[in-house]
């Protein structure tokens, strides 16, 4: 028990960076989502097409496999675009490679939530924006940015649980992340089922707090008696 | 770019499809068993099972597939009395460990998938079949549970793709699955990436034949619903965990 | 003229600098006892040792990379290290894609598993992917089951849990690694131990194929820590017998 014990600190370190792993990624999901959903709802057809590619493109592939592939792949980009602008190779980390990979995922599937939830807004509201003589970023601002949070919070709730759980597979890379950890602990000390469990309990616990997190979200966007929450 | 490489092993580039697609499928029909006797209890709030299933899914949903499967794969033979018992058989076998994890977890969400379907089933339809003097396992039969199928359709296509996606998570048991065959690849010949390149483009290939199917299989069978199929594409569920 | 002497003293520092560099080493962190990941994330064993005996000898500041076994060759071909100290084997195969230092050591490959077993029963067998002992047990047990896993530790775990019938690697990095734990009570070498030059070869650094000045830096600096004693010294710390080999 002291020996498992002795490991908290270390797990703690782990768990958080995978929370971290999950908020950085979701950020860069959120940022894609946004520019996909843009480009699908744009008027430009290239545009259109650009953002349907991207996300039939990375719905196609599993998790694990685009994370190998950035991870070992990536490096290489890097190096031979760096060398072609004459700079300085960077070093792609376990953990930005990872941020890369699942960011670009959830993209696609944030670009399609955001899609939807944008379709939701009436557009008898945008029209009546448009008629009071509002100009297209206050009517953004104004009118659908603040419905859009409404109704992209349950389908962007679901994706942040979704790419929480994602992150998992990162530990596969090597990364020190709380799956990680536990992995090498585990096998370290020859106890795999407690530090695996470990892991699961934590999970749950991030499944928990960050469903009750979305939840007074929700509450808090919703219109007073409109939305059934 | 060493394609050729990869391509050399092209036997065992199908056979990891193969290992991939029984996989998938095996663990989508055994999650499927699970997932409508108990999404329907939950639908119905049956007393006595309703805690336990919802904590089943509780438990399944809310952590990764990868560290249920080395729970199950790693976790349990760290115990001298599974060792020893009947179950070892099977867990012994990367194979089954892999089915088993891949099944509760399938069989989680299909649950939640099943279990808003069958709430969501039109009550007329209900009414109807009770007026019609069907006792209540007939209604559940011939008329709750096709009806509630029909509903879940998107929701299930998007969970099959999952699934196959999910898979991967066998390579890192031993399985050669097409990741596996692929990671194996690379160390041999200390290839950067153009094994996973390939596995990418397997991968494509097969979530795109699914989708194909289960857009027939949309248009087919909500025919009644007139839902524009192009719209049904693949997104994630807009509801609850 | 104090200009021109402070410049040139720049020039020459600078240049020599550019020799006391910081190195990047990639070691593996999961092949006990040449290489282990410690309680607080860093990274132990002979290997690093040897590694940090090298670079204060060849007068540079190393920092250790733990990476993985599957990705260590691209990663020191991508620059994201600039030496492998992991116990590699240096093989014609590997030479085709970076280049080695002379040897470090040298030891032979064998079989372990439960006591009493042996080698004409062996039906599955556990061999960490992407090295030689792959390669031998393709080549020269092409009836027997291998299971290809991603570290050694793996192997170990699963030899436990009986899912294989014996482990083919370093029979000294079983033997340290594992037989004299007490995971490895009930278990001992099977057979004989192999060492066919056709597969198996002598442990050396991996550098990149251009940087043969650090090759020979390194190739110098192992045989002046022969000299000096003190690779004796790393050696004793682990083994009890000498793993310098032929």
């Amino acid at each position: 028990m002291d020996a498992i014990l002795s490991y908290v600190p270390l797990i703690a370190k782990g768990t958080g960076i995978t929370v971290s792993l999950a908020v950085t990624s979701c950020l860069l999901a959120t940022l894609l989502g946004a520019l996909g959903a843009a480009g699908k709802l744009s008027d430009s057809r290239f545009a259109a097409a650009i953002a349907g590619a991207y996300t039939s493109i990375v719905r196609g592939i599993p998790d694990l496999v685009l994370l190998l592939l950035v991870y070992f792949g990536g490096q290489r980009l890097v190096n031979i675009s760096a060398q072609a602008l004459g700079l300085e190779s960077a070093d792609l980390s376990k953990f930005w490679a990872g941020v890369l990979a699942i960011g670009f995922i959830y993209g696609a599937y944030l670009s399609e939530t955001f899609r939807g939830a944008y379709m939701t807004i009436p557009p008898s509201q945008i029209e009546a924006a448009k008629s009071l003589g509002l100009h297209n970023l206050q009517i953004f601002w104004l009118v659908v940015l603040p419905q859009l949070m409404r109704f992209a919070l349950p389908g962007y709730a679901n994706v942040f649980q979704v790419l929480v759980k994602s992150t998992a597979v990162v530990s596969i890379i090597g990364l020190e992340d709380l799956v990680g950890l536990t992995n090498d602990i585990g096998k370290t000390l020859r106890q795999p089922f407690t530090f695996f469990a470990i892991a699961f309990v934590i999970f749950l616990c991030i499944t928990w707090v960050s469903q009750r997190l979305f939840y007074w979200m929700e509450r808090r966007y919703a219109l007073q008696g409109h939305d059934a929450v | 770019m060493r394609f050729e490489l990869v391509l050399q092993h092209w036997p065992q580039l199908l056979l990891g499809v193969w290992y991939t697609l029984h996989l998938t499928f095996m663990a989508l029909a055994i999650g499927f068993c699970i997932a409508l006797p108990c999404g329907i209890a939950l639908a119905q709030k049956v007393k006595w099972v309703s805690p336990f299933i919802r904590a089943y899914v509780y438990a399944f949903r809310g952590t990764p597939l990868l560290v249920q499967t080395f729970l199950i794969y790693y976790g349990l033979s760290q115990f001298e009395f599974v060792r020893e018992s009947w179950a070892w058989y099977f867990l012994r076998d990367a194979w089954w460990c892999a089915l088993f994890a891949f099944s509760l977890n399938s069989g989680a969400y299909a649950t939640e998938i099943i279990r808003g379907a069958v709430e969501t089933t039109p009550k007329g339809e209900i009414e109807s079949a009770v007026s019609l003097g069907l006792s209540p396992l007939q209604v559940d039969w011939l008329v709750l549970i096709p009806s509630s199928l029909r509903r879940a359709l998107p929701q299930y296509g998007n969970e099959v793709v999952f699934m196959l996606h999910g898979s991967v998570v066998a390579s890192v048991i031993t399985i050669q699955d097409i990741l596996g065959v692929a990671r194996t690849i690379n160390a041999k010949y200390y290839l950067a990436y153009e094994g996973f390149l390939t596995a990418a483009v397997l991968y494509m290939i097969i979530t795109y034949g699914l989708i194909q199917v289960f857009r027939y299989l949309e248009f087919r069978y909500l025919k009644h619903l007139n839902i524009h199929v192009a719209e049904a594409d693949m997104h994630l569920a807009h509801g609850r965990i | 003229m104090k200009k021109l002497f402070t410049s040139a003293f720049a020039v020459a520092s600078i240049a020599s600098s550019a020799m006391a560099a910081e190195l990047d080493i990639c070691v593996e962190g999961a092949y006990p006892p040449f290489s282990e990941t410690a309680t607080d994330g860093s990274v132990v064993g002979f290997d690093i040792d040897i590694a940090n005996a090298l670079c204060a000898s060849m007068g540079n500041t190393c920092t250790m990379v733990k990476t993985d076994w599957d990705g260590i060759i691209p990663a020191l071909v991508e620059g994201k290290c600039d030496a492998i100290i992991a116990s590699m084997t240096i093989t014609e195969e590997r030479k085709q894609v970076i280049d080695f230092t002379e040897k470090y050591y040298a030891t032979a490959a064998s079989f372990i598993g439960k006591e009493g077993m042996k080698v004409e029963d062996l039906k599955r067998v556990g061999v960490q992917r992407g090295t030689t002992h792959q390669n031998f047990m393709e080549g020269e047990f092409p009836d027997v089951e291998l299971v290809l896993y991603g570290t050694q530790d793996e192997v170990y775990l699963d030899l436990q849990a009986g899912r294989i019938d014996a482990s083919m690697a370093d029979s000294l990095a079983q033997q340290e690694g594992f037989l004299n734990t007490d995971a490895g009570v009930g278990y001992a070498a099977i057979g004989d131990t192999y060492f066919d030059l056709k597969y198996h070869g002598a442990a050396g650094i991996g550098v990149r194929q251009e940087d043969t000045e650090l090759r020979d830096g390194f190739t110098a600096a192992i045989a002046a820590i022969r000299a000096s004693g003190e690779y004796d010294t790393i050696m004793k710390k682990y083994f009890d017998i000498d793993i310098w080999g032929e």
